[in-house]
């Protein structure tokens, strides 16, 4: 396999996995305003929108970055999924534009009226939609349901994705950006009592996080997808599932006073542990087709001057944005540390 | 109740999704050249009120780069969800321009957060050098997505053999026969377009006589944009009819209403096309004109829709209205921009007058309507092809029934968005008193 096939394929997992930990924190702070009381969802609201104020923009790049890699990249695994998820797919999107511009124009109104609360609840809800589907859609990947030859309109496009797994993986989801986001609001505490209740709430969340997971096992085992195969049946799985576990004691441990830096490449680790035991098993395959064949990323690949000219695009695209997203990130933790308010 | 034929429905809502982003992102990609344009003035002549409007715009991008950005990623999804048997054989072809497009909205997306967040934060010319890079990278996204589209009306870079598409090269495909001509039309129309709609609303605020000093600033940076862009469209357009008679002729044939060929060819004026008797009723010809127009000499000869195959014939009526619509606008904004500058230079007064500002506010839509024009006759001009000669559009559409219910919701949606940002914009002007327009102005000090 030629070495532009490397890249593209490690790109498209780097995709995800950012989209996961950025755009998952960031609908991670729409979520945790469902677990706020009254009294407390102000200054909630406020610590979010400093942790992701000035980077949300950049931070929803990274699903378009792994769409754009499936569809030039992996044509048939792009157009399996748009056929056979479309529903799940189509929802997703609502959520997208729904919370999207639901923030930017809470934001951006000019008049800070009773229209703010319509944005905000619009903003909750769909942050909570958003990743859910995102969810169904990862889980129904995986589920191998999905049949090409399915003669109607029930099997080919909504039994497709709508099984106790998938809804379980989704659910999944929704907890788990709200456990990355209640992670990195900790981190922007300004008074002891803030953290102590950020602290609390993170807790709260891990429990509903780890409780969403073992949803999960418990959904696979009753379909039928061998799920404790695929992560404990190889050492790559055991390990990273072990090392999330411990990582997630020491954050546990830490949370209290640990430094904040500290607790988010915890959470991030513990996300990017979860990715690796469930991707690892089928590494090539991707998308599990019902009765197979599979659909591979190495079979499915683009012709090589596509590849090879998707590589070049995407090495060269990192050498303009990774740097500027760094300082991007770098100036605005800076002033935040220096006590810069951050408004537009 | 009869529910809409899913194919009808499928073109329905790809037309209304890329019909909204095409006005979100023309906005969000022009704007920041205004923006850029008042923010160096206020960097270099410290004039209050130009700061004021650099920061009263630069929401107005924020508002837009926000729905450009959600109906985009919505479009990245749509081609999939909607023409799956296109995609499958497209999306390694002519994604090279996507995949390029992540890199430069990623980086417009980098630079906004740059811009909008680095007030008193940054060194003074880096913040001005963000929102300049806004504008570029928007520009270059702009250009990229047009490639892509051009791809669709002259695909290259692959053999197509037996049914089967061979020899992919994604970069020959980019640079396909119709990216310069497309690109070139596309980007000074959003300039044109952007500049009129934005020129005329300020235009209104200073018939109402409110903040005077504010609105005449705006007005007459967005003004010079608009107009000079709308001067130079006609030569672009020239460009791109002479490329569409070579490349195209059936396209070029519906939108002039050419039924059968001619030699030489007279330039159909208005008129309805009936597509029955192949006539054009109520027309004004103007003989060897259509002639000359595409091919640069009046007695040549232009194949009209009898040389194509039935089955390959684009519809007539619809190409042929968006086409004189838009050329319509064009010429009406032509003469605006034409007045505006004999004002800039030679006719002091005019700048003052009440008619002028009238004609301005007037215009306020014809850009984004032209805009529209030609766009429909782009896309209902290649009609019945998606990949023009390769692949019939009714063949790539999704095989999934009940596609009419995404296009209702979809319809709601987009219209529900739209709403919302006019009413943004109009609190976002009403407000300019008290946010933006505070300091008074050092001409009046």
């Amino acid at each position: 396999m030629p070495f532009m096939s490397y890249v593209v394929i490690a790109y498209l997992f780097l995709a995800i996995l950012l989209y996961l930990l950025l755009g998952g924190a960031d609908f991670g702070g729409g979520i945790i305003e469902l677990f706020t009381s009254e009294k407390n969802r102000h200054l909630t609201r406020q610590t979010v929108y400093r942790a992701i104020g000035p980077v949300w923009e950049a931070n929803h790049m990274w699903l378009i970055i792994a769409v754009v890699i499936l569809f030039v990249g992996f044509p048939r695994i792009y157009t399996t999924m748009s056929v056979h998820l479309h529903i799940p797919l189509l929802l997703m999107l609502l959520g997208i534009i729904a919370r999207g511009t639901a923030f930017g124009f809470r934001h951006y109104d000019a008049v800070h009226d009773r229209m703010q609360a319509v944005y905000n609840r619009i903003f909750v809800y769909s942050s909570a939609v958003t990743p859910f589907f995102l969810g169904v859609v990862a889980g129904s990947v995986l589920a191998g349901r999905i049949d090409p030859g399915a003669p109607d309109f029930w099997s080919a496009y909504v039994a497709s994705w709508l099984h106790p797994f998938s809804v379980a993986v989704g659910l999944f989801t929704v907890a788990l950006c709200g456990y990355l986001a209640a992670v990195y609001t900790v981190g922007e505490a300004k008074t002891a009592a803030d953290r102590q209740r950020f602290v609390r709430k993170t807790r709260l969340l891990t429990a509903v996080t780890v409780g969403a997971g073992g949803a999960v096992f418990a959904a696979a085992y009753r379909e039928g997808i061998p799920l404790l195969h695929w992560v404990l049946g190889n050492a790559v799985g055991r390990t990273a599932l072990g090392l999330a576990t411990a990582s997630l004691g020491l954050l546990w441990y830490r949370l209290g006073r640990g430094p904040a830096a500290l607790l988010r490449v915890l959470a991030g680790f513990q996300a990017t542990m979860i990715l690796l035991a469930i991707g690892y098993a089928h590494f090539p395959d991707f998308l599990l087709v019902r009765g197979g064949p599979n659909l591979s990323l190495v079979r499915e690949l683009a012709p090589a001057r596509t590849v090879q000219a998707l590589g070049e695009a995407l090495l060269l695209g990192s050498l303009f944005i990774l740097p500027a997203l760094f300082y991007l990130y770098y100036s605005f933790e800076r002033d935040k540390s220096r006590g810069v308010s951050v408004d537009g | 109740m009869d529910v809409m034929d899913d194919f009808l429905a499928a073109r329905s809502q790809m037309a209304l999704s890329l019909g909204f982003h095409i006005v979100y992102s023309c906005i969000g990609m022009v704007m920041p050249f205004f923006m850029a344009v008042a923010h160096f003035r206020w960097l270099t002549t410290g004039e209050a009120v130009y700061k004021n409007v650099t920061r009263a715009w630069s929401k107005g991008v924020a508002i837009f780069f926000v729905t450009g950005a959600v109906s985009g990623t919505v479009l990245s999804f749509e081609l999939g969800l909607l023409w799956p048997k296109f995609m499958l054989h497209a999306g390694p072809i002519f994604g090279m321009p996507f995949s390029l497009e992540g890199t430069a909205f990623f980086i417009e997306a980098i630079a906004l957060g740059f811009f909008l967040y680095g007030w008193e934060r940054f060194h003074p010319w880096f913040h001005w050098f963000t929102g300049l890079v806004v504008g570029i990278s928007g520009l270059v996204s702009g250009i990229l997505v047009v490639a892509a589209n051009a791809w669709m009306n002259s695909p290259a870079g692959f053999d197509f053999v037996n049914g089967q598409y061979l020899n992919v090269d994604p970069i020959k495909a980019m640079f396909n026969a119709a990216w310069l001509s497309q690109a070139l039309h596309m980007c000074i129309a959003a300039f044109a377009a952007t500049g009129f709609a934005v020129a005329g609303i300020h235009a209104l605020m200073l018939l109402k006589g409110r903040n005077v000093a504010f609105h005449r600033h705006a007005f007459t940076i967005a003004a010079v944009f608009g107009a000079l862009a709308a001067l130079v469209q006609p030569l672009s357009g020239d460009f791109s009819a002479k490329d569409v008679a070579r490349r195209q002729p059936a396209k070029l044939a519906a939108m002039e209403a050419l039924f059968h060929t001619e030699k030489p060819a007279a330039l159909v004026l208005g008129g309805l096309p009936d597509e029955q008797t192949q006539r054009v009723n109520y027309a004004v010809r103007i003989p060897g004109l259509l002639s000359f127009l595409a091919h640069g000499n009046f007695s040549q000869e232009v194949q009209g829709l009898d040389r194509v195959p039935a089955a390959d014939r684009p519809p007539v009526l619809v190409p042929h209205l968006a086409f004189q619509l838009m050329v319509g606008l064009g010429t009406f904004m032509m003469g605006v921009a034409a007045l505006f500058f004999l004002a800039l230079w030679r006719r002091k007064a005019w700048l003052q007058s009440r008619w002028l500002l009238r004609l301005f506010a007037a215009a306020t839509p014809a850009g984004f309507l032209a805009v529209e024009a030609g766009w429909t006759v782009t896309e209902v001009g290649r009609q019945p092809w998606i990949i023009n000669g390769v692949l019939r559009t009714a063949d790539a559409v999704t095989p999934m029934p009940g596609i009419a219910y995404s296009f209702y919701l979809f319809s709601a949606v987009y219209v529900s968005l739209s709403c919302v940002v006019v009413f943004l914009l109009s609190r976002q002007i009403r407000m300019v008193p008290a946010l933006y327009d505070v300091a008074p102005p050092t001409a009046l000090a």
